[in-house]
């Protein structure tokens, strides 16, 4: 680097040359970060989502790299949010990378003491198995007047707020095919 | 109120800041200073679970001195209609309405009715059993005769006119008792009470923001109905910049509730059907007035084209349209009940999708130890959450009551897919339903749900093919036909299309519910939400940037129904349909072309002008006047005065919590007196007057949530920059509190009730004010409930401290208050724990039976006890 480029390169010369005068922009950059490029520029696409946090339902930019997610920022285009996101909606990329996301099944046997892995194919079998099982034990068909029941006690589910309109559709959808009504959800709660 | 908008829905607040920015006054009532007060022009603390007392007080303050909007009162709202001569008000009966029985603590509504409706009555402990009242989201209420007049007194003068009624009922409402009940100086209170209504009325309006600080209370409801009584008497419904907002705390609870997994719904607010409809016709007799007026009517369409969507081509109007395959409902099914139930062994198997109860639940040792009965539990998750590992980690394994060695539940754990993961819809907390792109795949045994609870659905089809049960009929004959993509995930955009419904003549997408037919050639999987495919295009999918369209921005997503934004919004106009003023203009009818328009999709027959008056036999929309902007309401009109629909009656009156410092100020009755409660020995109540005891648990107490966690923690204690944000669960105590017991900033301490002991950092700090309550001090600590112990950080469950006492719409909990007590140092460990408190409730003699006296007018001695079931 010559003198003058040393110069040019001092932030004080560039805040009073640049259009930068108060020193919070360009002005104060330094060489490393003027090298660096964000994550979000050498993106293969970007994927539009919804924050999957609260209600207020903040548009997300999912950029993805080699099919993973690489960033998750707030979508300027939103009439809701207008590009922000708070704390939660900012650490939506941990949620869906980080090294908490359980991959495997996981089975505990009655009376277990631990875990144990399990193929996912036999574990969708064995529920099924055991949702004919409880169905069966819980049936009623009418009830001491004779008025039509048709249902199982014997099965519930609790769903959280954070399922599709789809999933909720076909969770409701099935359930009562089942004869199964304890069907519950967080919106309860 | 009961909310804090900053924090909770962070990003939403902008909204009122750029409302502020332009001259709208913000005033924050609630119990805590949080920066939603810090950002108000006015932070308005009160005692928590005396909001109706307040908002009674407004309500009065309106009426005392004529600051209603009277021409929208007269005519938008039932003010004028005549209510029944054998009603009797909480003026008359000291704190109960007539048809009140106390062997089973619920109402009989017959004389809550419009004097002209005497036989459409409903309730009594059928109505409070099945939640009846959330059945009627959609529909409101019955009230039959289609067009014919309601008796009515249009000059508002007569005794037994709604606006009437209104005015004894809320009389006593003064500002020296909201003084005295909330703890709220009057001349605060009337600065509220000025300022709401001078920016209310022709030129100005006022909205009303709510969260679960109303909901989860024993009288949650009618907590949302005095706020909706005060904007409907200002003018604030239907139009611009009014309206009572609920703010849903999760992605898609609104959607969870328009597309219900909830035991007592289907999909678009249809009722579950009970034992008491035996076919078609008699469930829709009893669901919808055949005479009712306005949009319900239709009601037969919309359950029709569901029918056909779940059982379609054997579904067929010879066989009802195969309405004898849902099963029925008889009572409560709601998750609490449940849970007691798998404490008695009555329940086999389980499944959490996406949901943690042993942290978010009221009383989480009820439900581990409700888990820890089960023959098997299905859990789904992001990740490992505490109600997965019930049997090997929790407070229980602590204290000895769950051994693992000992624990017969068997459990799976499925990892669930994220997200970014796969497609679909979330619906939001204005109603509005945005589609999510797939990003990437998920990895390994990562699932969602949709392909869950597909497959399982295949399986279990598979294994029943060739039964010849009848019972196996509705599963075999279901139509599970998705399209799937990729390998095996069925399409969501495929289920979303059937959501919307189909044309089953044409084979398109029909384009809104008004398409819907009764006869079988359409299906629609939630009437509500039909149009979302309209065109046969994923309206919610759209994004058309905000700063390139109108004002409305109408074309971002899909809001119910038919991409309105405003419900109602034929009240934004006059009755001769021009708007109220320029400023406030929304719809308006346009003479010239004969047709409702403006700056929304206006809520209103497009062609029907404000002048038309339907003959007196019309029913169903045909019945809707003119000038009845309420098109889904019975009678077209907002509801001042509820006949039905509400089971613990027909106006908020102000009752105190379950668990309460003090006596009831205005009635004899002290509690909800249709509250629910579960008297057992598992699950306590602290003492409230006139029962004694309570000073054993001096303190009140309330629960909420931070910014940077959520809900119970599963989606964010496992977070670094989250847990490193928030990593401690702490309480928030007065300086004057923590002198009176000893406490220390940043030091330990305990809140005990009469369930358990949990232990936190103090947070010492001005923010929680002591109120002065006859002539006492009485001190609030609240706490964050989003702790567990999984995840980075660890901390006891909060809601652990709470029992189960319900209000009796909707089933919601009362875990924003209740009594407590706190003391310095950590609480004791393992089964010392149960000793403490059973000390506890030893000192303050509670029984089983706490609590459960829920009459304290004229029977005192009628406990609701589990074993009198
Ligand atoms: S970013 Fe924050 S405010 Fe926006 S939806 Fe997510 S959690 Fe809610």
């Amino acid at each position: 680097m010559g003198l003058a480029d040393w110069i040019r390169s001092w932030p004080v010369y560039r805040q009073l040359t640049g259009r930068d005068r108060t020193g919070r922009g360009k002005a104060a950059q330094s060489g490393r970060s003027a090298a660096l490029a964000a994550r979000t520029t050498d993106a293969d696409r970007v994927v539009g989502s919804v924050c999957p946090f609260c209600a207020v339902g903040c548009a997300q930019h999912v950029y993805v790299k080699d099919e993973r997610v690489v960033q998750i920022e707030g979508n300027p285009d939103s009439p809701i949010s207008r590009g922000r996101l708070c704390p939660k909606g900012s650490a939506s990329k941990q949620l869906v990378t980080g090294p908490q996301r359980a991959e495997r099944v996981l089975y505990r046997p009655p009376y277990g003491t631990e875990w144990q892995e399990l193929d996912l194919d036999t574990a969708m079998d064995m529920v099924a198995d055991r949702v004919l099982d409880a169905r069966r034990k819980g049936w009623q068909d009418a009830d001491e007047d004779g008025n039509r029941l048709r249902r199982t006690m014997g099965l519930a589910s609790l769903g959280g707020a954070t399922l599709d309109n789809e999933e909720n559709y076909l969770i409701k959808k099935l359930f009562t095919a089942l004869g199964a009504i304890q069907i519950e959800n967080q919106a309860r709660i | 109120m009961g909310s804090n908008m900053a924090e909770a829905h962070p990003v939403g607040f902008q909204w009122v800041m750029e409302a502020k920015a332009r001259g709208a006054e913000v005033i924050h009532i609630d119990p805590r200073f949080t920066r939603t007060s810090a950002l108000a022009d006015l932070h308005v603390p009160l005692r928590a679970g005396t909001d109706i007392a307040f908002l009674g007080g407004v309500i009065n303050h309106i009426l005392e001195h004529d600051l209603d909007f009277r021409e929208y009162v007269r005519a938008y709202t039932n003010a004028p209609y005549l209510v029944d001569e054998r009603f009797q008000d909480t003026e008359d009966l000291d704190g109960l309405f007539s048809g009140y029985d106390s062997g089973t603590a619920s109402y009989d509504n017959t004389t809550w009715q419009y004097e002209s409706q005497t036989d459409s009555g409903e309730g009594g402990t059928r109505a409070k059993e099945q939640s009846r009242p959330d059945q009627l989201g959609s529909g409101g209420p019955g009230v039959e005769g289609g067009a014919r007049k309601i008796a009515a007194d249009p000059e508002l003068k007569h005794p037994r006119c709604v606006f009437q009624i209104l005015k004894r009922h809320f009389a006593r409402y003064t500002p020296e008792a909201v003084e005295e009940i909330c703890g709220v100086p009057a001349e605060t209170f009337l600065r509220v009470c000025r300022a709401w209504t001078a920016n209310s009325g022709r030129e100005r309006t006022a909205a009303l923001v709510y969260s679960v600080g109303w909901t989860q209370h024993t009288l949650g409801a009618q907590y949302i109905r005095a706020g909706s009584i005060i904007q409907l008497l200002l003018g604030n419904i239907g139009r611009p910049g009014g309206g009572v907002f609920a703010l849903r705390g999760h992605a898609s609870i609104q959607g969870s509730t328009d597309i219900p997994t909830l035991f007592n719904l289907l999909p678009g607010y249809l009722p579950m059907p009970d034992t008491s409809h035996e076919d078609l016709p008699s469930y829709l007799h009893k669901v919808r007035g055949d005479r009712q007026k306005g949009f319900w009517r239709n009601a037969d369409a919309y359950l029709v084209s569901l029918l056909k969507e779940y059982w379609g081509e054997a579904a067929t109007p010879e066989n009802d349209f195969r309405f004898d395959y849902l099963p029925r409902i008889n009572g409560d099914h709601g998750t609490y009940r449940t849970v007691l139930d798998m404490l008695d062994g009555k329940v086999f198997g389980y499944f959490l999708l996406g949901q943690n109860p042993a942290v978010g639940s009221a009383h989480g040792r009820l439900q581990r130890l409700g888990m820890s009965n089960l023959d098997w539990l299905v859990v789904r998750d992001l990740t490992m959450i505490e109600s997965a590992e019930f049997w090997k980690d929790s407070p229980e394994i602590e204290t000895g009551e769950i051994v693992p060695e000992r624990c017969r539940t068997e459990v799976f754990f499925f990892p669930a897919a994220a997200h970014v993961e796969k497609a679909g819809t979330f619906t939001q907390t204005q109603r509005m339903l945005q589609w999510r792109d797939k990003a990437v795949e998920p990895r390994g045994d990562q699932r969602s749900e949709l392909w869950f609870i597909y497959h399982l659905g295949r399986l279990l089809r598979e294994k029943l093919a060739g039964s010849a049960d009848e019972r196996d009929r509705p599963l075999l004959d279901l139509a599970w036909d998705y399209e799937l993509e990729g390998e095996d995930e069925p399409s969501a955009e495929d289920v979303l299309r059937r959501i919307n419904g189909i044309d089953l003549r044409t084979g398109k997408e029909v384009d809104g519910y008004l398409d819907l037919r009764a006869d079988g050639t359409t299906v629609c999987g939630c009437w509500i939400y039909s149009g979302v495919f309209a065109d046969g295009v994923n309206q919610a999918a759209r994004r058309e940037p905000h700063d390139e369209q109108g004002p409305y921005e109408n074309e971002w997503g899909w809001t119910w129904p038919l991409n309105r934004r405003v419900l109602y919004n034929r009240a934004s106009a006059d009755l001769d349909g021009r708007p109220w003023s320029e400023r406030k203009a929304l719809v308006w009818w346009d003479a010239e072309r004969g047709e409702w328009t403006g700056h929304d999709v206006p809520d209103f027959e497009k062609n029907k002008p404000p002048d038309y008056r339907p003959a007196d036999d019309a029913v169903g929309p045909a019945a809707l006047s003119g000038d009845d902007p309420f098109v889904m309401q019975a009678d077209g009109k907002g509801w001042l005065f509820a006949p039905n629909g509400v089971v613990d009656g027909p106006l908020p009156t102000h009752y105190e919590p379950h668990e309460s410092p003090v006596r009831n100020r205005l009635y004899a009755q002290q509690g909800n007196p249709a509250r629910k409660v579960f008297g057992r020995a598992e699950n306590p109540s602290n003492p409230s007057p006139p029962e004694r005891g309570g000073e054993v648990f001096p303190y009140v107490f309330t629960t909420a949530r931070l910014t940077e966690h959520h809900t119970a923690g599963g989606m964010s204690r496992q977070l670094p920059y989250l847990s490193e944000l928030q990593p401690e669960l702490f309480m928030e105590v007065s300086p004057r509190l923590a002198a009176e017991r000893g406490l220390t900033h940043l030091g330990w301490a305990h809140v005990i009730t009469s369930r358990t002991a949990v232990d936190a950092r103090v947070f010492v700090t001005d923010r929680m004010r002591p109120l002065r309550l006859e002539g006492r001090e009485v001190h609030q600590v609240w706490m964050p409930y989003h702790w567990g112990h999984t995840g980075l950080v660890d901390g006891d469950v909060v809601n652990d401290l709470i029992g189960v006492v319900l209000d009796p719409n909707v089933f919601i909990q009362e875990t924003k208050v209740a009594t407590c007590d706190v003391r310095p140092g950590r609480r004791p460990r393992g089964p010392a724990l149960l000793d403490y408190v059973a000390g506890y409730r030893q000192r303050a003699g509670v029984t089983p039976e706490t609590g459960t006296r829920i009459d304290t007018v004229t029977r005192h001695d009628t406990a609701h006890l589990e074993e009198d079931r």
